[in-house]
């Protein structure tokens, strides 16, 4: 299967990581990420006010770009870009009006005539590719590790735009099953990893982040595993300042869920130090499931 | 940081912009608090976010001073459990957008440091906290 592809920006530079094994994994299902041609940043977050159509031009200018394809799906791996351009494509296809008023302004690309639908790599796992057939591909069960699912806000909220239950979710657990590790629960796996507030407030996203984390390792997790790499920064990197602010915090190795599917079908190159804080090797190498 | 100093606008015209800009119907809370229940910064907040809704409703104009309003990281866990509907990310929003609109800019890029952080992370910050 051949599936347009969004990579968006942090994958292209801070989270190359998670690019990195997002292809490798999905190639090993059969699945080909096809990068869009001139992509653009979708704006990263859904702007929330009634007369913000500007803001919508950035992720519809990309809907624009798969339709040009000859795409009807775009698929794409960031949970922040997956928000966004879902947002603007339910938006646009609900409000006609709307719509011609985008296709006017972008005067100089073709008219936007909805139908592309935007889904997450997780959705193309869960809905086509089948968690059977992820199970059938593992060669390295990660069998004992315990693994605790972190989905944070823009996989699942707001209702509609989430893809599943928003206060119940179950698809990251069922991938980590597939896998052969045990999932580990948390009443903590979709709260807010303080997002932004990295940038000019970094002591409230330690503080958000020790209690994700903390929350996940009372309950036995050795991991962590995300799909945005904004909450991977915030819960690995700011764990740095938690140290500072707790000596007795231990660190937890943050993975991306789909390096922790290429760890588990023998695509070590794709699991690399790059990209994270606490380097996940160690423990890995040390639970035999990863070659010295 | 007093905001207000420099923006006029009387309870009502308050009460209009909310409602203008978010598209939510603030007058439906009936003050159950869910939303503060829920929301991962209500420990962080000056004001918590249902008594946000109760500021706009008695047309309280120094609700912008709130430090509440720039801590809403737009997690929409209130969104998804407000019984009325209430879409509270959407008027904390509006509330931010009526400052940004008058130059009340909540975060300076030149004062950050030299740190690597996503892509994603700068850009969002500034969408949120730059008008
Ligand atoms: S959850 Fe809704 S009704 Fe309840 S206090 Fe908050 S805004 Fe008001
Ligand atoms: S959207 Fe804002 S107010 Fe609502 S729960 Fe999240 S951070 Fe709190």
């Amino acid at each position: 299967m051949r599936i347009a592809y969004y990579p968006g920006c942090s994958l292209k530079a801070l989270a190359a990581n998670f690019d990195r094994s997002a292809r490798a994994a999905m190639g090993a299902l059969g699945v080909e990420l096809v990068e869009l041609e001139r992509w653009n940043c979708c704006g990263t977050v859904s702007s929330l006010t009634t007369d913000d159509l500007m803001r919508q031009l950035a992720p519809v200018r990309n809907l624009i770009r798969a339709q040009e394809a000859g795409e009807r799906r775009l698929v794409t791996a960031c949970a922040m870009c997956y928000n966004t351009l879902k947002r603007a494509a339910l938006r646009v296809e609900a409000h006609p009006e709307e719509l011609a008023k985008i296709n006017a302004f972008l005067d100089e690309e073709p008219d936007y005539r909805g139908g592309v639908r935007v889904l997450h790599l997780l959705e193309l796992l869960r809905d086509e590719v089948g968690f059977e057939a992820v199970a059938k591909r593992v060669v390295r069960p990660l069998e004992g590790l315990r693994v605790a699912p972190y989905y944070g806000c823009l996989l699942l909220r707001p209702r509609g735009v989430g893809l599943d239950d928003p206060e119940n979710p179950s698809i990251l657990e069922e991938l980590v099953r597939a896998l052969g590790a045990e999932p580990v629960d948390s009443p903590l796996k979709g709260q807010c990893c303080g997002s932004y507030h990295t940038v000019a407030h970094k002591e409230v996203v330690a503080r958000r982040a020790h209690k994700i984390l903390s929350e996940a390792a009372s309950r036995g997790a050795e991991a962590l595993i995300s799909s945005c790499p904004l909450c991977s920064f915030n819960l690995d990197n700011r764990q740095r300042l938690i140290r500072e602010l707790d000596g007795s915090f231990a660190p937890l190795p943050v993975l991306y869920f789909t390096e922790l599917m290429a760890l588990a079908f023998g695509l070590e190159e794709a699991l690399s130090p790059e990209g994270h804080y606490v380097d996940p090797r160690p423990f890995l190498e040390e639970r035999q499931l990863l070659r010295r | 940081m007093d905001k207000m100093g420099k923006i006029d606008l009387s309870a009502k015209e308050l009460q209009e912009e909310v409602e203008a800009l978010s598209g939510q119907r603030v007058f439906a809370c009936y003050h159950c608090g869910k939303c503060t229940a829920g929301c991962p910064f209500a420990s962080e907040m000056d004001l918590t976010p249902r008594q946000v809704l109760e500021y706009i409703m008695e047309g309280r104009v120094e609700v912008l001073n709130s430090r509440t309003i720039w801590l809403c990281a737009a997690c929409f866990t209130c969104t998804v459990r407000c019984p009325n509907g209430i879409d509270i990310a959407r008027v904390m929003e509006a509330l931010r957008q009526i400052l940004l609109r008058r130059g009340e800019d909540s975060l300076d890029l030149a004062s950050l440091g030299e740190e690597e952080l996503p892509q994603i992370a700068l850009v969002a910050g500034a969408r949120k906290l730059i008008g």
